[in-house]
């Protein structure tokens, strides 16, 4: 095959995992609104989803772009079924409660955070570019993030209790982060993304720093480690994520804003 | 028939057009008028957006067609380019000093100064746009806009906006 047919294949479907990533996140936050404990946190929250969702735009709209073959941010967020969505596991775990919430952010966040940076270092332009926009919006859900951690970590017996189940709810779905496959092993060669054993080191540190002032620990997961989002291999929770945000255009293909 | 001189017009035009959210500002003043082109008998004009989810970017476009569309101006096109990502580091003096007399407290910081700052929690301290003072603490990093962040003035005991650093 054409190396650069090649390149622009495996740079297609890592935008897809980035953007996807956002998307849905991005749409399971934007669940909370109305409903979130207290009103700061309320916009908080939204305001958070609005950084996924516009993140996941620049994103996509990119990813159709290359693919080239008329796709654009809505085509590919609307009119997709989950087998060809490639966002991280986590990001389509379900709310929970506020501390699962909190928890699913944190680990997604601190990973995001030198992702993003390094990313913004890359050798493609376009995407460097909306990475180095990125970075600035993961900083602020980072700082978010892990002070609701300390907060709930530090906190009552019940409040530590709670966040911690959440973490050892949640860790089985962090393998899927790291586990880069041949996408990725091309476009590090062609320093357009990082290597993941890099991130993975800095997520390491992060996350051991914010458990040890949150009180809280990262057990031994015993039981195993989901993964194969890169692949489009989803946890049942998919499926009914995209059936509430895909109803509309599905359902009235020629609907526009007015 | 079309040269320089008209380029400045158009450049001239578009610095009325105001951010929707913060209305007192200017797409110039906020640095987000990045270039005004001729190419091939039509006008380019380079924006670029400045929060990922921004919704007044749209608006912004608008406001930009209409503006010269009242201006007797029809070949042009609005481009949005990404590259280089935009910054609050933009946003010229004029701008920060109309923010301030507006209540809004513009960015504290470089965006390089901010970003190390925000993840080890030790931001400073934004100064009040109403009495100066520097005894403010933040109550919220998220605002009514994607842009903006809550504070409070132990001094004239005022809340206050500011424009987060970006
Ligand atoms: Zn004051």
């Amino acid at each position: 095959m054409n190396t650069n047919l090649e390149k622009n294949n495996a740079l297609f479907e890592y935008l897809l995992r980035l953007g996807d990533t956002s998307l849905i996140l991005g749409h399971r936050i934007a669940e909370w609104c109305g409903h979130a404990p207290i009103l700061e946190e309320d916009i908080a929250l939204t305001n958070i989803s609005l950084d996924h969702i516009g993140q996941a735009r620049l994103l996509l709209d990119y990813a159709g772009k290359i693919e080239g073959k008329g796709r654009n941010e809505d085509t590919l967020a609307y009119h997709r079924d989950a087998r060809q969505f490639r966002n991280l596991l986590m990001a389509e775990q379900p709310n929970g409660d506020f501390g699962d919430t909190m928890v699913r952010q944190f680990l997604v966040s601190v990973y995001n955070f030198p992702l993003y940076s390094a990313l913004s270092k890359s050798a493609d332009a376009e995407l460097a570019a909306i990475a180095a926009k990125s970075v600035k919006e993961v900083a602020y859900h980072v700082r978010h993030s892990s002070d609701w951690l300390i907060r709930l970590g530090d906190g009552t017996t019940e409040s530590h209790e709670k966040v911690q189940q959440s973490i050892n709810d949640l860790l089985i779905y962090v393998d899927d982060f790291f586990n880069g496959d041949e996408v990725d092993a091309l476009l590090v060669g062609q320093n357009i993304a990082p290597d993941l054993n890099a991130i993975r080191a800095l997520w390491n540190e992060t996350v051991q720093l914010t458990m040890v002032k949150a009180g809280l620990v990262i057990p031994q997961v015993n039981s195993a480690m989901r993964t194969g989002s890169r692949k489009g291999n989803h946890t049942e929770y998919l499926g009914y994520i995209l059936a509430e945000m895909q109803f509309l255009p599905r359902a009235y293909p020629d609907a526009e804003w007015l | 028939m079309t040269d320089t001189s008209d380029i400045s017009h158009i450049r001239n035009l578009l610095t009325q057009v105001q951010d929707p959210e913060v209305p007192v500002l200017t797409i110039a003043d906020l640095g987000i008028l990045r270039d005004v082109a001729l190419i091939d008998g039509t006008y380019e004009i380079k924006i670029t957006p400045t929060f990922t989810g921004c919704p007044a970017m749209k608006a912004i476009e608008e406001n930009i067609a209409e503006v010269l569309v009242e201006n007797g101006i029809q070949n042009f096109k609005v481009r949005m380019v990404m590259s280089p990502a935009w910054t609050t580091d933009w946003i010229s003096e004029l701008g920060r000093e109309k923010l301030r007399k507006y209540g809004i407290a513009p960015p504290s910081q470089s965006t390089e100064e901010h970003l190390k700052a925000i993840l080890t929690g030790k931001n400073k301290a934004v100064a009040c746009p109403f009495c100066g003072a520097v005894n403010t603490r933040l109550t919220s990093a998220f605002g009514s806009t994607a842009c903006k962040a809550l504070h409070y003035c132990d001094n004239c005991h005022q809340p206050f906006e500011e424009f987060k650093c970006h």
